[in-house]
């Protein structure tokens, strides 16, 4: 997994200091975060409330308002499956289905291993190469069943 | 570098650039790239072109320009080669010999490669005999194919940024936003609300003001903003600077999608490149007006998208909407004075200083005018982004131009406006599209997702879907949205598992009736209209729902099964083969049988059976 309780403290010194350690910029100091380890890890809170000058609990909040953050640890690879309604009414739930049976998790969930991670996302704009999922920021379109797990096959191929 | 400090030094340099763009030595490939089409491929294409160009000795005779999107996104990805605007659909890797030799050495089109046009089954070379193109008024998306949006130059060579040139030192203030109002240009975000209204009554406050362009766009289904931004930021950068000029503001925002990775980083060089060339920042083009531009990006948040919500995410809070009490163009973004357009009501508005509010509002209906971009998607043949005047018919859209529906099958419902939009039927397909008329059927025309469904969707589910996602979405502030959506889940779910009963229909009625009269803010006044449009015209549906126990479209599991019919089955053995769970047996050439007990009704057979052999029963 990427992450392993190290947190580069320099790196999130810069992301604080390219946004001048402004508190409008918070959603956006961690998202560059949550980009560099797949989540926000929590040591992260205290460190950025003192230097933001704002409260954790505001912290805490926007962290868990909005969707792109997660302050739980993820997988290497997260799978994101497009559930907009093009993509829904082509079949979006049988790519869900697959996925979870492959993967034997959740929406939501890791794998033991950390290295997938299964989740949803609204819309991601390809409606007409739908159904479509993003692994990290690689995106594959027009899937069925099987096209979706020979994907996540190889990606575990690659990873082994 | 250049920084114009002046208008004829910005005029004189557009001239030229627009002299090299017609010099007959130089040919034109553009390319289209969109994430939809780099699904396929696209940049792996373009340097197969070049290789095959060099091989031919004919690199420098072409520039190979990668685009935004087309709108033709069913083909893609697409090539257009000018002079001649020949038009090359679904390219791939091995057809690029055939085109190089073709079209770029022998100069004619590679007869095979072309778009065959399914109703007369002819080859047709040009883009614009293309009948998906042909059909439409593409005044803002048309230009998407001759701009690479990494280079403002060839957003000048387009004309590009004359009109803010035109607005700075021929227009006052006033004026522009007169001419804003006799266009009649109303807000392409979903409410359609007159932005000369709101542009006016923000001009008049005193302060610190802000221009805002909404770039979020959370509605499923639609992606008419993101091909825009991504293929014509500048558009977008010049609207925003003719409205913050109109209203005296100085400091903008686009709050854009975090999930839009390409287009945030097409703004951010669009930006930059504005910002070198001297037409951002301070002094623009010697006229004394200043203003800034900056990014946000959002967290996928479809509550973001009511105004007040996205007001309180760009001040770095959770976005959750206030009542509008107080009008945000009074007090918006930090207390100040603040004007919010989505970034299809930007792009209209260089078009309208450009050409005119009479040549603007010549287009369209009598209370809505110009032209509206729609993302004609899910069960349709040609699905894309498709540009027509306002008042255009549903099946002009969905037949004409969008082919109509795939594989035979029957035409059910459009599905317009997003979650806060509505399903409607096919006795209403005549209807001219435009603000009102779309209002009247109980359904809105939003930011324009149009998601044609087939028999084989279920209005039950749909309303379902979209439900859950709004479920999901309300910020959870005020009652009506967050019980009654819960509620309705509860009932609808329900009725998907087959345990509907009487009554039930009654009270999502009720629900749906609170829910529109008394929640806080647009998401929870409109969630319900899914529910209550699908009521309204697909009741029957409800019904076999609720006292047949059936789910005639197939799709709520435990309300059918699938059967193979003996008759029509020819015993291929395809469905047997695809079957993940081995559900399915039989002989060669003999009708082949389900095992129901197998069977995880994944749909396989269903969706491969060349011989509508599979039913659903």
């Amino acid at each position: 997994m990427a992450y392993n309780n190290d947190i580069d403290w320099e790196k999130i010194d810069d992301i604080i200091d390219e946004y001048s350690s402004d508190k409008e910029s918070l959603l956006m100091i961690l998202q560059d975060i949550n980009e560099l380890y797949n989540f926000v890890p929590p040591e992260t809170i205290p460190v950025l409330a003192q230097k933001l000058n704002v409260p954790k609990s505001l912290i805490y909040s926007v962290a868990t308002f909005y969707k792109t953050i997660s302050l739980e640890p993820r997988g290497k690879y997260i799978v994101n499956v497009c559930t907009g309604t093009a993509c829904h009414v082509r079949g979006a739930e049988k790519i869900i289905d697959a996925v979870q049976d492959n993967l034997q998790i959740d929406t939501g969930q890791t794998t033991q291993d950390g290295l997938f991670t299964l989740e949803t996302v609204r819309c991601l704009g390809c409606c007409a190469a739908g159904p479509v999922f993003t692994v990290n920021k690689n995106m594959h379109g027009g899937l069925d069943r099987s096209s979706a797990i020979n994907i996540i096959d190889d990606y575990k191929k690659n990873a082994s | 570098m250049v920084k114009f400090d002046n208008k004829e030094a910005l005029e004189s340099y557009i001239q030229e650039l627009q002299a090299k763009a017609q010099s007959p030595d130089k040919g034109l490939i553009s390319l289209c790239s969109g994430p939809g089409c780099i699904i396929h491929n696209s940049d792996k294409i373009r340097d197969t072109l070049t290789e095959e160009m060099e091989k031919h000795g004919i690199a420098d005779k072409y520039e190979i320009r990668l685009t935004g999107c087309h709108g033709y996104c069913e083909q893609g990805p697409i090539m257009v080669i000018d002079p001649g605007g020949i038009f090359y659909p679904k390219v791939e890797l091995e057809n690029i010999p055939q085109i190089v030799e073709n079209t770029l050495v022998n100069n004619e089109p590679a007869e095979k490669l072309l778009f065959k046009d399914p109703a007369t089954k002819k080859r047709v070379a040009r883009e614009e005999d293309v009948p998906f193109y042909k059909l439409q008024t593409r005044s803002i998306f048309g230009k998407n194919r001759l701009i690479d949006p990494n280079s403002i130059d060839s957003y000048l060579a387009v004309g590009g940024y004359q009109s803010l040139a035109k607005a700075l030192f021929e227009m006052k203030p006033k004026e522009i936003i007169a001419e804003i109002k006799s266009a009649n240009l109303r807000g392409r975000g979903g409410g359609g609300f007159p932005a000369a209204i709101k542009w006016d009554s923000c001009s008049r406050h005193k302060g610190p003001k802000y221009v805002i362009c909404n770039a979020d766009e959370g509605d499923p289904g639609a992606y008419m903003d993101r091909g825009l931004l991504e293929g014509n930021p500048h558009l977008i950068i010049e609207g925003m600077l003719i409205g913050a000029f109109a209203m005296g503001s100085h400091e903008g925002y686009v709050y854009v999608r975090h999930e839009y990775p390409l287009a945030v980083a097409n703004l951010a060089k669009a930006i930059d490149h504005a910002k070198q060339y001297g037409l951002l920042g301070e002094d623009i083009l010697g006229s004394g007006f200043d203003f800034d531009l900056h990014i946000s990006k959002g967290g996928g948040a479809f509550v973001c998208g009511e105004s007040t919500a996205l007001m309180a995410s760009l001040e770095g809070k959770p976005g959750r909407p206030r009542a509008k009490y107080i009008h945000t163009s009074e007090k918006g973004f930090r207390d100040s004075p603040s004007n919010l357009n989505n970034v299809e009501t930007w792009a209209n508005v260089p078009l309208i200083i450009d050409k005119g509010a009479q040549w603007y509002a010549a287009m369209g209906t009598d209370y809505s005018k110009g032209t509206k971009i729609f993302s004609l998607v899910g069960k349709v043949v040609n699905t894309g982004l498709v540009e027509v005047p306002m008042g255009t018919t549903l099946r002009e859209i969905i037949f004409d131009i969008g082919g109509g529906i795939p594989k035979k099958k029957q035409f059910k419902a459009v599905q317009t406006g997003g979650p806060s939009g509505g399903c409607i039927p096919e006795q209403f397909l005549d209807t001219p599209v435009d603000f009102d008329e779309l209002t009247k059927l109980g359904s809105i025309m939003g930011s324009g997702g149009m998601i044609v469904m087939d028999q084989d969707t279920c209005m039950v589910d749909v309303a379902r879907y979209f439900i859950e996602f709004l479920i999901d979405e309300s910020c959870g502030q005020c009652n009506p949205c967050r019980e009654g959506l819960k509620q309705m889940m509860a009932v609808l779910t329900r009725i998907c598992e087959g345990n509907g009963k009487q009554g039930d229909i009654e009270l999502l009625e009720e629900l749906g009736t609170m829910m529109q009269k008394f929640s806080l803010c647009g998401l929870g006044t409109s969630a319900p209209n899914p529910v209550l449009t699908t009521i309204l015209y697909f009741r029957d549906e409800y019904e076999a729902h609720i006292y047949d126990k059936k789910c005639p479209a197939g799709v709520c599991k435990p309300l059918f099964h699938y059967e193979i019919d003996e008759e029509a089955c020819t015993g291929c053995t395809l469905c047997a083969k695809k079957c993940p769970q081995e559900a399915i047996s039989g002989e060669k050439k003999e009708p082949h049988e389900i095992d129901q007990e197998k069977c995880i009704k994944c749909g396989i057979c269903y969706d491969i059976c060349k011989f509508d052999a599979v039913a659903i029963r």
